[in-house]
């Protein structure tokens, strides 16, 4: 963290703006948002921002700002499930098939391949399409969407280390394979899996949000970034705090995950040390 | 060395040939997971209706009785000889409305990539002709913005106000192919090509910048500038001739993506591309179309890729000799 605030001022700022959205998203998950996002107000409908409503109302008389904290709260959930997963089973596969080659290393390769065969958002689309319709199978459509980045990214660096003089020791002394896995070469990857999480997470609420904008995502009425402004499209004129809050939320947390990721490539990117 | 060379093209296409099998094999596997089988699930709400014989005599009907193996094989089969499957809903098959859409979504992808390179290149070379600098600085917010704000709000955020307040709104009107109405078709393809060039201008000046950068501090180029080769000679010919490598490399992949991340824009302005013939299919449960439709289009992924890859050995000599 000092490193990233001495070498990357704009690491940090993203840093400051997802501090804030996880504040807010926490607190839609502890319920101590303002409004009940999914209850409708026919009497209070289309109120501009005020200090009653941060965001103003919508079509039916929901808070916009409790609406956008709890689709943060979605967004956020999801983004990370998946991520988490893909960061595991990726970087597992990608261990797997740069330490022991051969057989395993074949076909991880051939699995990557075929993933990598799909347009990333195309892939997403269909298997978010063929199964059930809730939060944490979105997660999982996107999960597997980045499993293969995660494969690739770790393996060439795993490669390279196997031929390094101290994992080459380490096989010397009679230490098992998965204990210079653990030991040796998973630190030494630590760092770019790192940069790609972040990475990851703001490609993740991206497409989160395109699936829900295109009616894919979590289902209505649960409030999500993307399916707001679908809504809001054709409100623009009428009440365009609809369409401005959860755009501008949506461009805040994915532009605080790209300057957090950027800030960590450079601060911990190995080919980039010394360049400062 | 020939023969070695031969051998590594054999090894390419007998991997892209793997590949495109396992891509056949998930697509399958994908549309047989759909909850409810695929005879319910195109008839809707009239599926209650039919008598467990109808069911049985549909099931023989699609070949949905046979093994899944044979049913694998059989569509596989069809597949190669043209047969991508029937859209009941728009009364052609698969492949004309594949026909139709495909080169649609090719043009609105060429036109992106070029409004992209015509931003990102120029962009990313100023950017990287002062690392550090005020216009450094706007090339990465530029970037940024391309990287962070989604296509579709863009897009709706477009089309709404230009809509609007202009009454600039061409995607409203029945969409023209360029043989129909070149002037219509561009003012259709103007918009949609704008959102897509901008989110993919941002990796292209990124990249453009890393490869400026890299090559600049090349021996080759202090020797020309030290030979008195005029400076803009030498940040186009010296600098940006050998800058074009990765570039290359990142508009394929970027174009290969188009060809089906263009759904959610096509979608918006009403582009009747391959995209939106996938998010059709799906919303009208037309599962063969999404299917076959799929799969055509990884495999122009796959093809691209390729292409790409053919490129860059070409416009790299030193992959060439290697």
């Amino acid at each position: 963290m000092t490193a990233l605030a001495r070498r990357s001022p704009a690491g940090v700022a993203g840093v400051v703006v997802l501090v804030l959205l996880a504040v807010v998203a926490v607190l839609s998950y502890l319920g101590l948002l303002p409004y009940d996002p999914v209850a409708q107000h026919p009497a209070s409908r289309f109120l501009g921002p005020s200090g009653a409503h941060l965001f103003g109302t919508d079509q039916f008389g929901r808070d916009v700002f409790s609406r956008v904290a709890a689709g943060v709260g979605n967004s956020a959930l999801i983004a990370v499930v998946a991520v988490a997963f893909a960061t595991v089973v990726g970087t597992l596969g990608g261990l797997v098939a740069g330490f022991y080659r051969g057989f395993a290393d074949g076909a991880i390769g051939g699995v990557t391949n075929v993933l990598f065969a799909f347009p990333p958002l195309l892939l997403a689309l269909s298997l978010a399409s063929v199964l059930a319709r809730d939060w944490f199978t979105v997660a999982v459509a996107i999960a597997i969407v980045y499993v293969p980045i995660f494969i690739r990214v770790t393996r060439g660096p795993v490669l390279s280390l196997r031929e390094i003089e101290y994992v080459k020791a380490a096989v010397a002394t009679g230490q098992s394979r998965f204990q210079i896995m653990v030991r040796h070469v998973l630190p030494n990857i630590a760092s770019i899996v790192v940069i790609q999480v972040a990475l990851s997470l703001s490609w993740a609420v991206l497409t989160e949000a395109s699936l829900s904008f295109l009616g894919l995502g979590t289902p209505p009425p649960a409030p999500s970034l993307g399916s707001m402004i679908f809504e809001a499209r054709s409100l623009v004129f009428v009440a365009p705090w609809t369409l401005i809050a959860p755009g501008a939320v949506v461009v805040l947390l994915v532009v605080g995950l790209n300057l957090l990721g950027d800030g960590l490539r450079d601060t911990l990117d190995p080919r980039n040390r010394g360049r400062h | 060395m020939r023969g070695f060379v031969r051998n590594r093209v054999v090894r390419r296409v007998a991997s892209t040939v793997g590949t495109l099998f396992g891509v056949a094999v998930l697509v399958f596997v994908m549309l047989r997971a759909i909850p409810g089988d695929q005879i319910t699930a195109g008839l809707g709400t009239e599926a209650a209706g039919l008598t467990p014989a109808q069911l049985q005599a549909l099931e023989r009907y699609y070949g949905l009785d046979q093994p899944l193996v044979t049913q694998f094989f059989t569509w596989l089969g069809n597949l190669f000889t043209g047969n991508l499957g029937y859209s009941a809903r728009n009364q052609q098959s698969v492949l004309e409305l594949t026909l139709h859409s495909l080169p649609v979504t090719v043009e609105l992808a060429v036109l992106s990539i070029v409004l992209a390179l015509l931003i990102g290149v120029p962009l990313g070379t100023l950017a990287a002709s002062r690392a550090g600098s005020p216009r450094d600085a706007a090339g990465q917010i530029v970037s940024l913005a391309g990287l962070s704000i989604p296509s579709f709000l863009l897009a709706t955020t477009l089309l709404s106000v230009l809509s609007a307040s202009f009454g600039f709104n061409p995607n409203g009107r029945a969409f023209a192919t360029p043989a129909e109405d070149p002037l219509l078709n561009l003012q259709q393809m103007i918009l949609p090509a704008l959102v897509l060039g901008f989110g993919i201008a941002a990796p292209i000046l990124r990249t453009t910048r890393a490869a400026v950068l890299e090559v600049r501090s090349e021996d080759f180029v202090r020797t020309a500038r030290a030979k008195g080769v005029p400076e803009r000679r030498l940040q186009v010919r010296h600098v940006l001739g050998n800058a074009l490598v990765p570039i290359v490399t990142m508009t394929g992949l970027q174009f290969g993506y188009l060809l089906g991340g263009a759904v959610v824009v096509e979608q918006i302005f009403s582009v009747p591309g391959i995209g939106r013939q996938v998010l059709l299919g799906i919303q009208q449960k037309e599962y063969a179309v999404v299917q076959s439709t799929v799969l055509v289009i990884a495999l122009a992924f796959v093809l691209v890729n390729l292409l790409t890859d053919a490129l860059y050995r070409i416009v790299d000599p030193r992959v060439r000799a290697s």
